[in-house]
């Protein structure tokens, strides 16, 4: 490629202004959907219920300081702006038990990206491929297994997946005669190693949990990279490819996949959602504590703050799918490059 | 040593004899009826440097036989026979040893340059791909790159350098044609199939093409192979013509031998079925009956006897071959000495009747009644810019103060090129709406002061039929449904409609007993008739035709053509027929408005518009359209227009037409400020008006 010059160069800052523009719309969206989550977890859940259930009941005075200090005297809005006050300065606010919640963030994202960021990369990859496959081969025995994997997964809820998949792994883990594929936490407990051991021990426990979540995605995205394939066997340009000298596989490869691959930017940032559901249960099932986990434990404890804190994370990693589609979109699709 | 010649492997071997030699090639697809015979024994052969016209229509083979030649039927095609090319069999070749001839020795372009093009792409990689491809080692990326600039240029594109480096939705559909021709030649060639080339380009577009593909040739010294269902094309490019039906040749010979002495009654009649633009008097259209056999189970005999008007006994029996009529002409009829010795005439062997002209036509048009009156109609669309907050930046005046009128019994031709404004005005016509300017009166109503009763009347005098006639019917309700649709929704008694639905299907052609069959039993002919007693069915005085015929083959749109002459000389009805079609419309209409960028520029009656026309534009437009006859095609002269249509959003200062105009190009300096400054009226003496500044009538046709 050459540097980009004269109208293109033009072209490629049209482009950037697009891109910062969008950005800046996705900043007011994620406070729309985090001051939802925070309005509608402020109406209903009752922190202090859960307090006087106690027994022995706490004295009075203890309960009127717990109010004070989660500021339940103060009307939403209020708390709202005060909880992203503290959010703009690093501050995400404190759980209910009263420990600092930026303490545990940090980790928590960081055992949740591992687990999305892998399942995606997989699942987009091994999905387009089996997409693709699926249609050249259309109606013969590879499309017709392809087919029946794709519906069965996407007709398991992620959580029945989960705690079956559990099932081959012990099968596997007899079969050679140790424990090495594990299905409870992230890392062994106290793990003492070099680098390079520590990522190895991690390893063995990402397998199952990442499966979990990939196979999902692989079913979504080779249905529709099947028939986005199709719409393109069939095509006009692929026959002039093949008309130009270009071997039938050539022609598939270099224009066939490559316009097929168009539609795909789109769905990426559909099956990022699909994917945030499926790790919140998958996280649960094999007791990883990442945001998922954090989200159904916040819940429970009546949380607020730990529940708008993973609705923002939950939409900022939305918005960036949806930026990453629109970026894809303009980077494969010359047309909508305006 | 220039790219071009990095193109050849050594000197091309001379070989004598044919480029492309096919035997008896057959092609079936399965299907759930059973095998589709779609080529049944062809054969045929192009000589170095010779063009060969196929012709035939829809699912006569043709397409299906030259995909055969390139290796490029889908896998579940069975072939058999023999392909030569070059003397070298084509038929059993893997993908790898065909891809190596395909593109560089064989090219193809393909009908529809819309889809021809990868949308990713830059046109100029694309071109410079199928040197890449075929001159591996050899051409470096930076050669071949220069090479497709080259191309371009030599397709007629401007600004060559530039334009390669555009994306194919950039290019308008006629460009995209060229760009798939530089495709087709950038390996020098020795054989070019072109597959309906121009058929979804507009006339002058069309010419502008096929002077590329000449111009090709020419390069080249390829052989070509135009396949076409238009007669008028093969005369003017072909040397020899091969007429196809039901995936067999029936007739074969070179064009200055076939045109006026076809041997086989189905050449005969598909000559007699087109319009011609050179017609001097109003000849019937000869249409063939019936409808192309299915090539699941073909009847023993000729597969044309049930269409035939001369068929007899004995082409029931078996299959003719084709036979040498005379020197390098074949037909496959047995009955084709007798075709030869009568010499007879398409509408005579078809006896087709000649339609009566009505009484009102007697009767001057200005003292017959005004059924619809169009004056300054204007209809703009905004352009906007942004999503939530919408600011108008522009407006496409896609109509610009047209004014015309339809007295009774006549027809006016709508025609133009496509964005050119017709469609608009049409629907702004059958809207019946509130107007942004100017004036509408169907049958001296205003309709913009209409209230609801008194529309719905005047959509009783005003029924619509539509281009495309397997979407203009619901394929849920049986015809007779279809047909009492617009009689129930004005409130007739059941009684009425039972009686008038039998005779609606009289009317135009179609059985009685049928009407309760549902449109997808119709072929397409059939269901254009269908959407033709839909409208008679309230007894319209002015039926609003939109490209009635557009979507039909030559041979079925005759029949139509025929039927909408003989029901307008008896009831009495004005048409308002819009179409791209100069030939249909010369053949139907009594006067005819030409428009381009949302103006009429030149209206008047059929005569002095085909015969005498003045504006530069409609004498572009005549001169583009194809005439079938090789001696006339061949020596006439042909207005090429440069460049395409401007945009509609940003029109051409002064004349809309001076950026393509010819005489505007020859005009002396002093005289073209006209042209720029001051937009022409559409005036001239009496009826006939053109709205050019140097306005002078020349014979193009």
């Amino acid at each position: 490629m050459q540097a980009p010059t004269g109208p293109y160069r033009k072209a490629l800052s049209d482009v950037i202004g697009f891109l910062v523009r969008r950005l800046a719309n996705y900043i007011v969206l994620c406070l729309v959907a985090t001051f939802l989550a925070f309005a509608l977890a402020s109406l209903t859940f009752d922190p202090i219920g859960i307090l006087m259930q106690r027994n022995p009941p706490p004295p009075d005075a203890v309960i009127q300081a717990k109010r004070v200090d989660l500021m339940l005297d103060q009307p939403i809005p209020q708390r709202f702006l005060s909880w992203l006050g503290g959010v703009v300065q690093g501050d995400f606010g404190q759980t209910v038990a009263g420990h600092p919640i930026t303490d545990e963030l940090g980790r928590r994202i960081g055992v949740s990206l591992r687990l999305f960021l892998l399942g995606v990369t997989i699942g987009v990859i091994c999905g387009v491929v089996l997409g693709v496959v699926s249609a050249i081969r259309q109606y013969k025995l590879t499309d017709h297994v392809a087919t029946l994997f794709s519906f069965v997964i996407l007709s398991i809820p992620v959580f029945v997946l989960g705690t079956l998949l559990k099932q081959p792994a012990q099968a596997f883990n007899d079969l050679i005669g140790s424990n090495y594929l594990q299905t409870l936490g992230e890392a062994t407990p106290g793990f003492q190693g070099t680098w390079f051991e520590s990522l190895g021990d991690r390893l063995r426990y990402l397998i199952v949990p990442t499966l979990t979540i990939a196979l999902g995605q692989i079913a979504f995205y080779s249905r529709y990279q099947r028939s986005a394939m199709l719409d393109v066997l069939g095509s006009d340009f692929l026959r002039t490819a093949q008309a130009k000298g270009l071997t039938r596989r050539r022609a598939l490869f270099k224009h066939g996949l490559r316009t097929a691959l168009i539609p795909m930017a789109t769905l990426f940032a559909f099956g990022f959602g699909l994917l945030i559901t499926g790790g919140t249960f998958t996280e649960r099932i094999f007791g990883w504590y990442g945001m998922g986990d954090w989200l159904i434990s916040g819940v429970t404890a009546q949380d607020t703050n730990v529940v708008a804190t993973v609705t923002l994370f939950i939409a900022v990693l939305v918005l960036i799918s949806g930026w990453l589609s629109d970026v894809l979109y303009a980077a494969l699709d010359p047309r909508v490059r305006v | 040593m220039t790219a071009a010649d990095l193109m050849f492997d050594g000197p091309t071997p001379e070989v004598d004899g044919p480029v492309l030699k096919v035997d008896d090639l057959r092609v079936s697809f399965p299907s759930e009826s059973g095998r589709v015979r779609a080529v049944r024994g062809l054969s045929y052969e192009v000589a170095p440097g010779e063009v060969l016209g196929i012709v035939g229509e829809s699912g006569s083979g043709k397409s299906v036989s030259s995909l055969a030649v390139m290796g490029l039927l889908p896998a579940q095609a069975r072939v058999s026979g023999s392909i030569r090319f070059r003397g070298k069999e084509l038929l059993g070749l893997g993908d790898t040893e065909l891809s190596r001839i395909r593109g560089r020795r064989i090219s193809m372009v393909f009908q529809d340059p819309l889809s021809a093009l990868t949308p990713v792409y830059t046109v100029g990689d694309q071109i410079a791909e199928a040197l890449l491809t075929h001159g591996k080692g050899r051409v470096s990326k930076q050669q071949a790159n220069n090479r497709a600039v080259e191309l371009l240029d030599l397709v007629g594109i401007p600004n060559a350098a530039q334009r390669a480096k555009a994306f194919p939705h950039e290019f308008s559909g006629g460009m995209r044609q060229r760009a798939v021709i530089a495709i087709a030649i950038a390996n020098d060639p020795d054989l070019i199939i072109a597959d309906e080339p121009t058929t979804a380009l507009d006339v002058t577009v069309q010419a502008q093409v096929l002077e590329v593909l000449k111009t090709a040739q020419e390069v080249t010294g390829a052989g070509i192979v135009i396949i076409t269902h238009d007669l008028g094309v093969v005369a003017g490019f072909a040397d020899r013509l091969m007429v196809m039906y039901a995936g067999r040749a029936v007739e074969t010979g070179p064009v200055d031998e076939v045109y006026p002495h076809p041997r086989m009654p189905y050449t005969l009649g598909l000559l007699g079925s087109i319009p011609r633009l050179d017609a001097d008097e109003k000849q019937p259209l000869v249409p063939i009956e019936g409808q192309p056999p299915s090539l699941v189970e073909l009847p023993p005999g000729c597969p044309f006897a049930p269409r035939c008007p001369m068929a007899v006994e004995a082409c029931t029996t078996a299959e003719p071959p084709l036979a040498e009529v005379a020197p390098g002409h074949h037909a496959a009829c047995i009955r084709s000495d007798e075709i030869a010795g009568t010499d007879a005439d398409a509408a005579e062997v078809y006896g087709v009747d000649v339609v009566e002209e009505p009484p009102i036509a007697a009767v001057p048009r200005e003292q017959r009644e005004t059924v619809l009156e169009v004056q300054d109609l204007v209809k703009a669309y905004p352009l906007t810019k942004g999503s939530v907050f919408k600011r108008t930046i522009g407006s496409v005046r896609a109509v610009d103060g047209i004014s015309f009128d339809i007295r009774t019994g006549e027809t006016l031709g709508l025609v133009g090129e496509s964005g050119c404004g017709k469609t608009t005005t049409l629907m702004e016509i059958l809207g019946l709406e509130k107007l942004q300017s100017g004036r509408i009166a169907v049958l001296g109503k205003e309709t913009t002061a209409l209230d609801r009763t008194a529309r719905k009347a005047i959509r009783r005098d005003m029924q619509v039929v539509f281009q495309d006639p397997m979407a203009a019917l619901d394929p849920r309700m049986p015809i007779s449904d279809i047909l009492a649709e617009p009689m129930q929704v004005h409130g007739y008694s059941q009684a009425q409609i039972d009686a008038r639905v039998p005779e609606l299907l009289d009317l135009v052609g179609l059985r009685r007993e049928h009407a309760d069959r549902y449109p997808a039993e119709f072929s397409g002919g059939q269901r254009q008739r269908i959407g033709i007693a839909r409208a008679l069915a309230l007894e319209p005085r002015l039926i609003v035709l939109d490209e009635p015929v557009s979507a039909l083959d030559v041979s079925i749109q005759a029949g139509v053509i025929n039927l909408l002459d003989e029901l307008k000389a008896k009831l009495g009805l004005s048409y308002l027929f819009v179409a791209h079609d100069l030939s249909v419309v010369r053949h139907i209409a009594d006067r005819v408005a030409v428009m381009y960028l949302g103006k009429i520029i030149e209206i008047g009656s059929v005569e002095k518009v085909f015969g005498a026309p003045e504006h530069p534009y409609t004498q572009a437009l005549l001169s583009a359209i194809p005439i079938p006859d090789p001696v006339v095609e061949r020596r006439r002269e042909r207005i090429i227009l440069t460049g395409d249509l401007p945009s509609p959003a940003n029109p051409p200062q002064g004349c809309r037409f001076h950026t393509r105009c010819f005489k505007f190009a020859a005009l002396p300096e002093a005289q073209r400020a006209l042209c720029l400054d001051q937009e022409p009226d559409l005036d001239g003496a009496g009826d006939h008006r053109a709205a050019c500044h140097y306005a002078e009538s020349r014979a193009v046709v």
